[in-house]
């Protein structure tokens, strides 16, 4: 049951409460080409919630770009239904559904003879808006994208960077504001630096647009930076595993998701938890530098801790003491020992933490605030519990789900049980 | 040699738009305007030379030449060389805008998908075609339509189909797929993507279909005249029948002239519908 609970869940509606309104819905659609007896998707039900990305992951040829190009109808489905804001669009015209979705692919594929400007208000231009409604609109496009509208605007696609081009993609594909933005490995044939840029660049607009959002690739690194939901999918694009990049890290279903997300997951999973929601130590034998000898070495004599850590007088950390510099009174405590050089604040990522943690003296990181005083102590043994935590939640999430979908298949017995007596 | 040399990194410049100093214009690694226009341009200019050129020589020799009365008639402009020249031309037109109205739809139909098999068929059986010599075709359209120059003008247009058909296959069929799929993705219909994507890119390879037709059909004309079509070909037939070489050099001069004159037109024409950009 359990690898199976994930796409049900999704198909049955008895996902979590955090889940948002479903902006389409796949149901039982699939795909098999002309002239081919297997299906390059078969019977898909998927849900795709309003405002989030949702990122299609999968093997080359499992059949991701055949699924997005399914749901603006580049594809007719040969079987099921296609749900878009609560209207089967399965029969509508194709090309007026497609004004509504913008899409972006690989190639970019601009016009190369028409200017940005053109390129940009190519939609607006089909639903028939008018030419000052169309160039400001362009303005706004290119500003939103990081494009001085003065410099690029009357410029021709071949007079572009491959960077700058992808961004007039992205730009183009939101020329009427579309409610659903389809993109197909767009960032695919970048150079890792631009790509991460453009990335990063895409997550911030995202998170003023907030745009329901289909992402396709095929690199679960970009997938788990990308995605608020992940779908990974295996052959014929089949749901293997549908949550969030947090939960698949923590708990692949099975082995196909635990060998496509590869080695080093559960170090990837620490970049989602932040060092300020997870609990750090707090009985750390810490002293200030105005401490007297004496009181410091009860303290240090009474934890088990080889290390303790010397505050100034306004709580920064100083440096790290062991018995030997205690034995030393020729100096103050904060100039004996090696130098706190692993601080973090408190919005750091347990990753950056883990690197900060790595390169101390102590094996151990301080956490500090903004005015870099002392919050407490984060070591390797925290973050081997903050793990063990997440990877048991996953575990016991999927648990519930798969209960209430035993308790919901009741129910349905139920129903046509009480069908029957009544009959 | 300064800033404008910098191509590099103009998505970080793009990040800060408010840092478009004087520095890195938006010209990257552009020539000079003027040798560009020169050397692009080089064939437009050179053309019109040569034909002023030759037009000078054919006067020249014309003038000091010895003439009899029936050189003076052969070579009369009123009676004879406009109205010839006038039939050249119009024979020519005629064909090559005959021409560009069936092969042209042509080639857009043997395009889609619907028709796409039938696109090899009919391209072989054009090519065939092309092996017939023009002058057996001539004679040909000539054995079933008679006398006059609306025969040349069919003949020709059958003729030069070919070239015409072949490069607006080619032209639609080298437009990038992904160019279309953005398009049709973004909600063009099958016919906007066609009149705003695909026809425009086809545009380049069209014309230079098209320019050969058109060069085909000004030196064919020339020989309209043995069929009772008329043209600048009259005049050579002249020259060689009365044994006249001011006759005959003047009419081969003058059939030279239009074609040069016409490609060098037709190439202005291409070179203005190029689209932009590409
Ligand atoms: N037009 C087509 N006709 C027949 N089969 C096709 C067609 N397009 C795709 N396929 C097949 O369908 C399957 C899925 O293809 P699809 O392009 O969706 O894969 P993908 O997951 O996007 O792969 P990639 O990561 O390589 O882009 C493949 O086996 C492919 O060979
Ligand atoms: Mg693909």
């Amino acid at each position: 049951m359990t690898d199976h609970s994930t796409a049900d869940a999704a198909s049955t509606g008895t996902t979590p409460a955090d889940a948002p309104k479903t902006m389409i819905r796949l149901e039982g659609v699939g795909k098999t080409y002309p002239g081919t007896t297997v299906p390059a998707v078969a019977e898909l039900d998927l849900e795709i919630p309003e405002g989030e990305i949702l990122v299609l992951v999968g093997p080359s040829g499992c059949g991701k770009s055949t699924t997005l190009r399914l749901i603006n109808r580049m594809i007719e489905p040969s079987s099921g239904r296609i749900i878009f804001d609560g209207e089967d669009v399965t029969k509508v015209d194709p090309d007026l559904l497609r004004r509504r979705i913008g899409y972006v692919i690989q190639q970019i594929g601009l016009f190369p003879h028409q200017t940005i400007a053109q390129n940009i208000g190519t939609v607006p231009r089909l639903q028939g808006w008018d030419k000052q409604k169309i160039n400001a609109r362009v303005n706004e496009l290119l500003e939103l994208t990081g494009l001085d509208p003065s410099i690029y605007r009357d410029r021709y696609p071949k007079e572009l960077s491959g960077g700058q081009a992808q961004r007039v993609g992205v730009a183009r594909a939101l020329g009427a504001d579309p409610e659903v933005l389809l993109m197909d490995e767009p960032f695919g044939a970048i150079d890792p630096i631009t790509r991460d840029r453009l990335q990063n660049e895409f997550l911030r607009l995202q998170s003023e647009l907030k745009k329901t959002i289909v992402f396709v690739t095929h690199d679960i690194d970009e997938a788990i930076k990308m995605g608020d939901r992940i779908a990974i999918l295996g052959d014929q694009s089949r749901i293997a595993q549908f949550d969030t990049p947090e939960r698949i890290l923590a708990y692949p279903v099975d082995e196909f998701v635990s060998d496509f997300i590869g080695s080093g997951s559960t170090l990837k999973g620490l970049n989602f938890e932040r060092v300020r929601d997870i609990e750090l130590v707090h009985d750390f034998p810490v002293v200030d530098v105005n401490t007297p000898r004496d009181e410091a070495q009860r303290r240090f004599d009474a934890s088990d801790e080889k290390w303790m850590l010397v505050l100034d007088d306004q709580q920064r950390p100083q440096c790290w003491i062991n018995g030997t510099h205690l034995a030393d009174t020729s100096k103050p405590l904060d100039q004996l020992g090696p130098r706190v050089r692993a601080k973090v604040p408190p919005n750091a990522t347990l990753h950056d933490a883990l690197e900060e943690l790595l390169m101390s003296n102590a094996g151990q990181a301080v956490v500090v605030d903004e005015k870099g005083r002392h919050l407490g102590i984060l070591d390797v043994e925290r973050l081997a519990d903050v793990l063990k935590r997440m990877r048991n939640e996953a575990k016991k999430h999927y648990d519930e789900l798969a209960a209430q979908q035993a308790a919901l298949d009741d129910v349905q017995n139920d129903d046509v049980h009480d069908a029957e007596v009544n009959a | 040699m300064s800033a404008p040399t910098r191509t590099a990194d103009p998505p970080a410049a793009a990040g800060r738009p408010e840092s478009a100093a004087p520095g890195p214009a938006p010209t990257t690694t552009r020539r000079p305007p003027g040798v560009r226009l020169i050397k692009s341009n080089a064939g437009l200019i050179i053309s019109p030379a040569i034909i002023i050129t030759g037009a000078l020589l054919l006067l020249w020799n014309y003038n000091r030449s010895d003439r009899i009365f029936q050189d003076e008639r052969a070579l009369d402009w009123e009676r004879n060389l406009r109205p010839q020249l006038e039939q050249h031309l119009s024979i020519t037109l005629w064909s090559t805008l005959f021409t560009i109205l069936i092969a042209v739809p042509l080639g857009i139909m043997l395009t889609r998908p619907g028709y796409k098999r039938l696109g090899g068929p009919i391209l072989a059986v054009a090519t065939s075609g092309q092996a017939i010599p023009a002058f057996g075709l001539l004679i040909l359209a000539f054995a079933w339509l008679g006398r006059g120059p609306w025969t040349t003008i069919w003949a020709l247009t059958l003729f030069t189909i070919l070239p015409v058909l072949r490069n607006t296959i080619v032209g639609l069929e080298q437009v990038n797929q992904s160019v279309i799929e953005a398009g049709r993705g973004m909600g063009l219909t099958k016919s906007q993507a066609l009149r705003e994507i695909e026809l425009p890119l086809a545009v380049p390879v069209i014309l230079a279909g098209i320019r050969t037709a058109l060069v085909i059909n000004v030196g064919m004309a020339a020989l309209a005249y043995l069929i009772g079509g008329g043209g600048l070909g009259a005049t050579i037939g002249a020259g060689i029948q009365l044994r006249r070489d001011l006759v005959l050099i003047t009419g081969a001069g003058m059939t030279a002239l239009v074609a040069l004159s016409v490609d060098w037109i037709a190439a202005i024409i291409e070179k203005g519908l190029r689209p932009r950009g590409l």
